[in-house]
């Protein structure tokens, strides 16, 4: 269960740290009891005496009792959150927006395209799907990283390869240090998988340009943009709506989205004053 | 058994290319293997021919001393390799090195650049498939240059 009101964190202790790059990390949280969310929302994290961060929820949506986080350090706050330790206490507010359409994707194919620290939010996603493998078709995953050092969740990133019912295609921008993989951009992966544009469903996250540039790659696979979905990220402080700092165009990102239909917002990201 | 002609009409790069296109290519085309680290070719060197990938991977490198090479990036199956037996002076811009096993369709350059002056419809369709690849690299060198993920 949430907190009481949405205003109010929830004190969660620290379970388990767990880093995944350099300037990356996954904290998971002891709600002390279940704590549903859709694979998408995100919660505002409060480091008591510093400040509030809205950070999207990158755990598992099937196992309600743990809830995690992936946070790249940036700001005084994530940089803060880094010195956490097991048994440190952080308020919780959320879980708050609206979802990736993991349900009405079902009978179709998936694909999923995210860069750099964007396979966070995606990953709750996935985990959905997994969990309900049987009721979707090809299930595709393209990711995009600067190094092979910046790549997340590299153990899990195995896992899901092995499987024979997840394609995984994975490419850096920057190969180094012995990097026998891929070296191009997360774009150049659009033309790896067979997939049939009418029924396949993409959800995008990643840097603005990079969801720029893998929507000009879809609509040249000829996939209806109706069909992709993105998630966005503004300066989020309330959460509710209320505030107006994550107002982009007529829309309030914490509210309306994170994640919305391309076409929604296709529109307002060629504004640049927006 | 598979014949040349079926391997290169299938070839992404032929997509769509006319049954005498295709005849007119294989007339030039050979097929090639590289192991694991083999050299493909050097930068410097003479493009004496481009090849249409069928398995594999290989990196484009670029030696920059004291760093050792640098992949600039990978082309796989499906992919083609190299422009600069187009262009002169026909020769090689970066090192091309097969990072697993690969085997291709290696097209001679001198072959194919005479058929395409000589039969400017084959030319204009392998120019702008050309011309579509290198448009595909240049838009990915400008993202991979905004460096998003920093």
């Amino acid at each position: 269960m949430p907190s009481a009101h949405p205003m109010v964190p929830l004190p969660c202790s620290v379970r388990r740290i767990q880093r995944e790059t350099h300037d990356t990390f996954s904290v998971e949280l002891s709600p002390g009891h279940e704590f549903p969310f859709v694979a998408g929302q995100f919660n505002m994290l409060y480091w008591f005496g510093v400040g509030e961060v809205a950070i999207s929820i990158s755990g598992d949506p099937t196992k309600p009792g743990r809830l995690t986080h992936t946070i790249r350090s940036v700001g005084s706050v994530t940089q803060g959150l880094q010195k956490l330790k097991p048994g440190d206490v952080l308020g919780v507010r959320g879980p708050f927006g609206k979802g990736w359409p993991v349900e009405t994707a079902a009978g179709g194919d998936l694909m999923f395209v995210a860069g750099g620290v964007g396979l966070a939010p995606l990953r709750p996603a996935i985990y959905y799907v997994l969990a309900n493998r049987k009721r979707y078709g090809r299930v595709v995953l393209l990711y995009g990283a600067r190094t092979p050092a910046d790549i997340l969740y590299k153990q899990e990133l195995e896992r899901w390869r092995a499987r024979f019912d997840l394609q995984v295609h994975v490419t850096v921008d920057h190969g180094t240090g012995g990097w026998q993989g891929r070296v191009g951009v997360v774009t150049s992966l659009i033309s790896k998988p067979d997939f049939d544009p009418g029924s396949t469903t993409v959800m995008i996250c990643g840097p603005e340009v990079m969801m720029r540039f893998t929507e000009a790659e879809l609509e040249k696979r000829e996939l209806p943009p109706q069909n992709i979905y993105i998630s966005v990220e503004r300066n989020m402080k309330c959460a509710l709506g209320l505030c107006g700092h994550c107002q982009f165009g007529p829309t309030f990102i914490c509210k309306d989205g994170p994640v919305f239909p391309y076409e929604s917002l296709r529109r307002f990201l060629a504004i640049r004053e927006v | 058994m598979e014949t040349l002609e079926r391997i290169v009409a299938e070839h992404p790069f032929a997509k769509g290319l006319k049954d005498r296109d295709v005849k007119l290519m294989v007339g030039c085309a050979s097929n090639v293997r590289f192991d694991a680290g083999e050299t493909i070719f050097r930068e410097g060197e003479e493009a004496k021919q481009f090849y249409l990938l069928r398995q594999g991977r290989v990196a484009l490198e670029m030696f920059a001393a004291p760093r050792g090479p640098i992949t600039i990036m990978t082309l796989e199956d499906g992919e083609v390799l190299g422009w600069s037996w187009l262009f002169p002076p026909y020769r090689w811009k970066f090192d091309a090195r097969a990072l697993e096993l690969t085997r291709a369709i290696a097209l001679d350059a001198e072959c194919l650049r005479n058929k395409c002056e000589q039969d400017h419809d084959l030319g204009y369709e392998l120019l702008k498939r050309f011309a579509l690849m290198i448009e595909q690299r240049l838009q990915a060198t400008r993202f991979q240059l905004l460096n998003v993920y920093a």
